[in-house]
């Protein structure tokens, strides 16, 4: 159990300084590596001795994994070591890609932005109370979700997709990059993999014990951002208890382009309803065509909530995605909130 | 490393919590040895089948050319339940060795249409079928131990009797499955209400031990089935015992090989002309 958390517990740190040394090691050491961005995920683990890595590979030193770089298609690479206030601040996402830099923004506090990262964001671990207590549940590699049982705490745990666990991505960046149709730049054992954004996360289905796609010795290196939604009509909005700062409650992300004032195009994504971000295709197909207005930001939101199912104390979440979606699709100035 | 993963209890109690993973290399491996050294011996040691007697004297007259082995029912049961054991093993193992995929939905409905196969069987073998004939009798034994005397080089031990309905070595198996089978079974039915099923979600059904001595019975019988279902496929396929096989798919065996290697006084059978439909 989480007792010691003055301290950090003693363990190899190597500080690669090139992308390839850093593969090099994490293959070495595969499941007895840590990798260390930012280190706000994982400071707790470590100092409260729920994760105990034998080597930290710490990705501070590799200059080639920070910096925000144009493509040449009009796009942008981001590497993995980049801190969510330069996201949040560079110019161009500002500009162009808008809803990422939202997303950056709102994420934590202006502390914990300036020192974590985009890759870290991304790839951090639920912030479930159970399973980051030390608890040995499904998560943890044990047999039992404490949070999905009559008398769990799951204020803030999942509406959809649950299976046996019910925590949620925590991550503000996630949708907002799903809704740019950004791609993950993974180096693994068999080379560079470049998986869309959406596929990079996984639910309790498919791995219980991780909230990606990332094996021990795989390494996030870049996101690249492509030009096709620049310049597009964004929306970001997050829910979270405290608004000074927290996790989100619930999120929502999306990239429309208008034709006149109907939806041609459009891509949406909730976070902190289920254990990965979800773009919701069906209400991509449902408001394709259709006037950006209350109507069908009504339908929107009615489709999105299909199938969900609340625990003891999470039912709040259905209305309120309800209305994220509702007022992500039909547009804020639309939309009014509904119960 | 040990046979059990243990883990402590929010209450600070040491609780298994499951299987450790390496069994299952530990029993594919098993199973794959005994294949090998199986074959070896059939291959180079072994001798041919002997029986005391000469076979059915009189009686062979009135055997039919098709002896009826297992009726339709049979048959069914075992391919539902076949189809559900293999399902069960895929969904388990292959997402434990890396092969990733949505399993648990198809895992415990799998595990439903065994259940319902296996009630269905104990109700028709109870009541409908000869329920000893699966079970080793004391001819059964007598003949084992002759054989194995013999085989060890032991000739002056008496040659053993023609098989009743089912060899020794099927009613050995049988006896195996259907431990690890209900094993497997009670425990994965259960545990039906730990996840979301058509029953309710119930995770209190149990205290911490008992759900964790659960899920160790559960992998253990279900490591166990890895290496059980192999030897079987590798009897089944097995070039003379695939006459056997055969009869799970139709029904019958040749009055030949019924007349080779069973005692019409221990198994038998309708004669020609009357309507025998098998167990």
């Amino acid at each position: 159990m989480a007792v010691i958390r003055d301290i950090m517990p003693a363990f190899d740190l190597l500080q690669p300084s090139s992308v390839t040394e850093a593969r090099q090691l994490l293959q070495q050491h595969g499941a007895e590596a840590w990798v260390l961005a930012g280190g706000l995920d994982s400071f707790d683990w470590l100092k409260d001795r729920i994760k105990r890595p034998k080597y930290v590979v710490d990705l501070s030193g590799i200059g080639e994994l920070r910096g925000i770089r144009e493509t040449s298609d009009g796009g942008l690479e981001i590497g993995a070591m980049t801190t969510l206030t330069e996201v949040a601040t560079h110019p161009v996402i500002r500009e162009r890609f808008g809803v990422l830099a939202q997303g950056a923004e709102l994420a934590a506090s202006p502390q914990i932005r300036n020192q974590g990262t985009i890759g870290g964001n991304v790839s951090q671990d639920a912030r479930c109370h159970y399973y980051r207590a030390g608890w040995p549940c499904y998560r943890a590699g044990g047999n039992i979700c404490y949070a999905d049982t009559p008398t769990g705490r799951n204020r803030e745990h999942a509406i959809l997709g649950a299976d046996r666990c019910v925590a949620v991505n925590p991550s503000d960046s996630a949708p907002a990059l799903i809704a740019l149709d950004a791609k993950f730049v993974v180096q693994t054992a068999g080379g560079e993999k470049v998986v869309d954004a959406e596929d990079y996360f996984i639910g309790p289905d498919i791995d219980i014990t991780r909230l990606n796609i990332l094996r021990p010795g795989d390494l996030l290196t870049a996101i690249r951002i492509p030009a096709a939604w620049a310049g597009s009509q964004f929306y970001f909005e997050k829910v979270r208890d405290r608004n000074v700062w927290d996790f989100a409650l619930l999120n929502v992300a999306a990239a429309i382009k208008l034709n006149g004032g109907n939806i041609e195009q459009m891509r949406i994504a909730v976070n902190g309803a289920a254990a990965r971000p979800l773009r919701l295709k069906a209400v991509e197909q449902l408001a394709a065509g259709k006037p950006r207005n209350a109507a069908t930001g009504e339908m929107a939101g009615k489709l999105a909530v299909e199938g969900a199912v609340p625990l003891q104390f999470n039912a709040y979440k259905i209305p309120l995605m309800r209305n994220l979606v509702k007022r992500a699709v039909g547009g804020v100035e639309v939309a009014s909130w509904a119960s | 490393m040990g046979i059990i993963t243990w883990a402590k209890s929010p209450w600070g109690q040491d609780i298994p919590i499951h299987i450790a993973w390496g069994l299952i290399y530990v029993c594919a491996v098993g199973g794959v040895l005994f294949l090998i050294v199986h074959a070896i011996w059939v291959r180079y040691f072994a001798g041919e089948e002997e029986f005391a007697g000469s076979g059915a004297g009189a009686a062979a007259a009135n055997i039919p050319e098709k002896v009826a082995r297992h009726s339709f029912a049979a048959r069914a049961f075992h391919w539902v339940m076949a189809a559900a054991m293999l399902t069960l093993l895929v969904t388990a193992f292959l997402p434990k060795v890396g092969y990733q995929f949505a399993w648990v939905t198809y895992h415990w409905m799998a595990g439903i249409v065994l259940t319902v196969s296996i009630v269905y069987h104990i109700i028709h073998a109870t009541f409908f079928m000869d329920f000893w004939s699966i079970w080793p009798d004391k001819q059964d034994l007598v003949d084992a131990r002759n054989r194995l005397k013999r085989s060890l080089g032991d000739k002056s031990a008496p040659l053993p009797r023609r098989f009743a309905k089912y060899p020794m070595e099927n009613k050995m198996y049988h006896a195996v499955i259907v431990l690890t089978g209900l094993g497997v079974t009670l425990t994965g039915f259960f545990m039906l209400f730990r996840v979301r099923s058509i029953f309710p979600r119930n995770p209190y059904l149990f205290g911490d031990m008992t759900w964790g001595l659960m899920y160790v019975l559960h992998g253990l019988c279900g490591v166990g089935l890895i290496a059980l279902i192999m030897v079987h496929i590798y009897f089944a396929l097995r070039p003379e015992k695939f006459v056997i096989t055969k009869s799970m798919v139709f029904g019958s065996l040749p009055r030949d090989y019924y007349l080779r290697h069973h005692d019409p006084e221990r198994w038998v059978v309708a004669p020609k002309g009357e309507s025998a439909h098998g167990d």
